[in-house]
């Protein structure tokens, strides 16, 4: 039961310090070490905190909470033919849900320090978070009529033994948009990148400048855990489920690290997209989910 | 018989509001209110609990043997507790709001104003009980009429006599729609009445007939395109009057819906198909155009266009899936809908009476003139934010858990589907989750604007909170939120169960079984999230007591001189989003541009403003076309009594000619 928990958890301790060595890698640098980001958190929870005159109550609870719901999130996500610690039908509808109550939390924490740089990340993160929904939504739906099933666990344990050949193809496709989808949840490349320092081009960053000590560390916590949760879920695509338990846990590991390579070289190669170009980036990956149910569609003979 | 003698004293004891004193008058309605609460309650309450389909009580009877019954059945039974609800809430919430307008107006204003309240309420209670058609549209236009009262209450400003106006007609469209359909069923089966239109339908098309019932229900649950009336009227009324129009009345359109789909027998395809079809248009458009307003109170109105379509989809679902011999799709997306139907009456006026308490406080509506008012009101901003996040859909609150069996629906029937099912249902799912994450955008917006950062005005930094007695009734409502959102088995089972008796749907004992057990474990995460968030704001407070906390400007990036007025506004915050929903929305603006040659530019002012697009086609063109019409028209009435001793003489001199050729 909270294999898939442990796990998500174990990952995040490595994930970002992957993305960080890959990056100093591909740039030449030496780089810091793999547990970097960690270390950074460390310092913060040994600081104070700083809070501006100007927020209030939603600023201080703010990334508890989009915490608690990452924490939520991670109980509803399944490790190979084990069942998620909370499996239903329908728990993707909660899954998305809670991790959207985090992001509200996010913008209205922004708003709450009255900058105007904060409701410019807020007002571009709420677009881009909407409009990444339509996605993950028409994605699970194709796999849900694909498989018949309408739980996490169940669609994958039934993925690759619904007799279909084709299946590698769904395979594929999901973990394509899973790891875009990703991105953008994580405000990462090529939608909005960590790095940069101007506030006027920030997203995500920006939103969380005022942010400070105890709560800065929780924001980053949820950002690794985040991104562990979808290299779960990736690893649960195109890896069939019932196999050895040691081999399992072997190419779970594997999955994460080589998604957070992937991560890293994008992130090294690839320039940010215009601030405009965003909305029709992410709406490319709705058409893309949709073109995936055209897939499915054909291949289980529907459209002939 | 005890239960309409009763029914008939409160009927004829609300006139009394004119007769008791000024300072008695709020009491009097209030336990009159309270007296009717109990006794259609306790019907209620007897009908759901028992195992009896219906219940009567005849009001009176006419010489010819027909009359007034009141029939109460399931369906019934579950609006008259969402109507007892919200109504009562909004009386309990007037006492503070209406206290400044006490100083301004005389005791013959409020004598109306609560007996119209009282009379909407009690409408509102007829139309779900009486199955008569001729009762119905009677009871049908009190309701138009009493709320036409609630909303001109204000009406000292011509614009709100002005929408008061616009809005009885437009109540009179749909009520014509609705009189021409009972004829229809008058013609055929010799009876006007809902329990007539299984006969009429058994024996003809199913889908013209519904079409009338839908366009005339439509208007009043305010289903884009027939939504005009809506967003202008909710702003003109008072808050807790908005409260409940958007809480309640408008949902009296869809217990029409729901009741004429009771009786339905074919076309359930088409009937469903264009539900749904016509929802996800108004669940999308509806939140579209209200992340664009500036007005509060507008924006929620909008909202309630997006929420009834979320209902429609629930209610389009359960049709195709009855359609469909899928018995699992159709107790969802009925249960869904239902329970949407008493989900938003509740969020929904909750939003609206905190809208009313920042308007109170801050004198304004105006999103831009206000800001930084968690601070000087922090129970009204925790109302508002937990109504925004129900109205999203956010889980632990009830929002989700109607949205939930919606998606479920649509979910769980995809597997085996046809192609054009398939198609259909998931276009749908991406629509839904796309009003999900705008409904999110609105009110991030709207509670980041309203309640966050620095006030924008003087106004608003002066607002204090308001008085208790407008805070707790709201409380009770919140507390209901999240009851529905934490303990949704209770109160699903019970919706299931009256789903399938009302519509008659089979296997509803499997269905109700599994998804009692999922709802559950979504409490069970609720309940989860709820202790991980509290043991962490716990743990946060000790770990911040033990280090150094300061407090400091907000990083300005180096500028020190940092006013309100720099933060982002409501327009702002929506300016991204206006550049990608441009060709749907057409945003105006309004500034001339400096010239060339001005070296010294004078001051200038620039207006943004988004049009409602259907309203300026379909509802102000015509009416301007028909007036101009009529003006040019006009210029025969010249007042000058020759000319019209002339138009009399070529009248009679045409009647005569036409009489001779044989034409007349």
């Amino acid at each position: 039961m909270m294999a898939g928990f442990i796990l998500i958890a174990v990952a995040a301790f490595f994930f970002p310090g992957v993305i960080l060595r890959t990056k100093s890698i591909a740039s030449g640098r030496k780089g810091p070490g793999i547990f970097q980001p960690w270390r950074d958190i460390a310092v913060l929870f040994k600081k104070g905190s700083v809070f501006s005159d100007t927020s209030g109550l939603i600023f201080r609870i703010g990334p508890s909470v989009t915490l608690a719901t990452v924490t939520g999130a991670m109980l509803l996500v399944p490790f190979a033919e084990q069942k998620a610690v909370l499996s239903f039908e329908g728990d993707f509808i909660l899954f998305a849900y809670l991790l959207a109550l985090g992001k509200f939390f996010t913008i209205i924490a922004a708003l709450d320090t009255g900058s105007s740089f904060e409701g410019m990340g807020a007002s571009r993160e709420a677009l881009f978070s909407m409009l990444v929904e339509p996605a993950f939504f028409i994605l699970i739906a194709t796999f849900a009529m694909f498989t018949g099933y309408t739980s996490f666990s169940v669609i994958f344990n039934h993925f690759f033994i619904t007799g279909n050949d084709y299946v590698l193809i769904y395979s594929i496709i999901g973990a394509y948009l899973l790891v875009q989808i990703a991105m953008i949840e994580n405000s990462r490349l090529p939608v909005d990148d960590p790095k940069t320092h101007l506030e006027l081009t920030m997203i995500h960053e920006v939103m969380i400048l005022d942010h400070s000590g105890f709560d800065k560390a929780l924001i980053h916590i949820g950002t690794y855990l985040k991104f562990a949760i979808y290299g779960s879920l990736i690893y649960n695509l195109v890896v069939p489920a019932g196999w050895n338990v040691i081999l399992q846990t072997g190419l779970f590991f594997a999955v994460q690290a080589l998604f957070a390579v992937v991560i890293g070289f994008t992130e090294s190669f690839r320039a940010r997209n215009k601030m405009n170009k965003n909305p029709k980036f992410i709406l490319t990956l709705s058409s893309i989910a949709l073109i995936a149910f055209m897939v499915i569609l054909i291949l289980t003979e529907k459209l002939a | 018989m005890f239960g309409s003698t009763a029914f008939l004293v409160i009927l004829a004891l609300s006139l009394l509001v004119f007769a008791v004193p000024g300072w008695l008058k709020y009491y009097f309605t209030l336990g009159l209110l309270m007296a009717g609460i109990v006794l259609t309650t306790s019907w209620a309450a007897g009908l759901l609990a028992g195992s009896g389909l219906t219940e009567e009580f005849p009001l009176f009877t006419a010489a010819s043997g027909t009359g007034m019954v009141l029939v109460i059945d399931r369906l019934s039974a579950f609006f008259v507790l969402v109507i007892n609800i919200t109504v009562l809430i909004g009386l309990l919430y007037a006492r503070g709001y209406l206290e400044p307008y006490r100083a301004r107006m005389n005791a013959l204003r409020f004598s109306i104003h609560y007996f119209s309240y009282l009379w909407l309420w009690l409408s509102m209670l007829m139309v779900v009980m009486v199955r008569d058609g001729l009762s119905f549209l009677i009871v049908w236009e009190i309701m138009a009429l009493s709320s036409f009262f609630l909303v001109i209450f204000d009406a000292e400003e011509r614009s709100i006599m002005k929408t008061g106006i616009s809005y009885l007609i437009q109540m009179h469209v749909g009520m014509f729609f609705i009189l021409v359909a009972f004829l229809l069923v008058q013609q055929d089966t010799g009876r006007m009445s809902f329990d007539a239109l299984g006969e009429y339908f058994s024996r003809h098309r199913n889908l013209p007939l519904f079409l009338l019932f839908f366009a005339g229900f439509g208007i009043k649950a305010g289903f884009i395109p027939l939504h005009t009336w809506l967003p202008e009227a909710h702003p003109a009324a008072p808050s807790h009057v908005s409260g409940v129009m958007s809480g309640v009345m408008i949902k009296m359109g869809i217990y029409g819906i729901a009741r004429v789909l009771t009786s339905m027998q074919s076309d359930l395809v088409a009937t469903g198909v264009i539900i749904l079809a016509v929802s996800l248009f108004s669940g999308v458009m509806g939140v579209m155009m209200a992340i664009v307003q500036h007005d509060l109170k507008r924006l929620l109105a909008y909202h309630s266009i997006e929420n009834i379509g979320i209902i429609g989809i629930g209610l389009g679902l359960g049709v195709i899936g009855q359609a469909n011999g899928n018995n699992a799709l159709a107790l969802l997306g009925y249960a869904g809908g239902l329970l949407h139907v008493l989900n938003h009456s509740l969020f929904k006026s909750l939003l609206f009476f905190n809208a009313g308490s920042v308007y109170h406080a801050a004198h304004t509506r105006n999103m831009e003139l206000t800001g930084g008012l968690m601070k000087r009101m922090p129970w009204t901003a925790i109302l508002f934010l937990t109504g925004s996040l129900a109205i999203c859909g956010l889980p632990p609150f009830n929002g989700f858990i109607s949205e939930y069996l919606i998606y479920m629906g649509m979910f769980g029937s995809l597997s085996g589907a046809s192609l054009s099912h398939s198609i259909l249902i998931v276009g749908s799912i991406a629509a839904l989750s796309l009003i999900g994450g705008l409904a999110i955008f609105c009110f991030t917006k709207a509670f980041g604007i309203v309640f966050l950062g620095e006030p924008r005005s003087e106004q608003a930094d002066h607002a204090r909170e308001v008085s208790r007695s407008m805070i707790i009734p709201q409380l009770f409502t919140a507390a209901l939120i999240l009851f529905i959102g934490l303990g949704s088995p209770f109160v699903v089972k019970p919706v299931f169960d009256l789903v399938a008796r009302t519509w008659n749907i089979g296997s509803q004992q499997l269905v109700t079984g599994a998804y009692t057990a999922n709802l559950a474990q979504i409490s069970l995460a609720g309940g989860i999230f709820v202790v991980t968030l509290a043991a962490l704001l716990f743990y946060r407070r000790y770990h911040l007591s033990r280090r150094v906390v300061d407090t400091g400007p907000t990083w300005g990036c180096g500028y020190t001189a940092v006013t309100p007025k720099q933060q982002y506004t409501a327009t702002s915050f929506a300016y991204n989003y206006n550049h990608i929903a441009k060709p749907v929305l057409q945003t105006r603006k309004d500034i001339d541009e400096i010239g060339e040659d001005e070296i010294f530019p004078h001051g200038r002012k620039f207006l943004s403003h988004s049009d409602d697009l259907f309203k300026r086609n379909l509802v102000d063109r015509p009416a301007d076309w028909v007036s101009g019409l009529l003006k040019r028209i006009a210029v025969m009435q010249t007042g000058q009594i020759r000319h019209y001793i002339l138009y009399a003489f070529v009248f009679m001199l045409l009647v005569l000619l036409l009489a001779m050729l044989k034409i007349i």
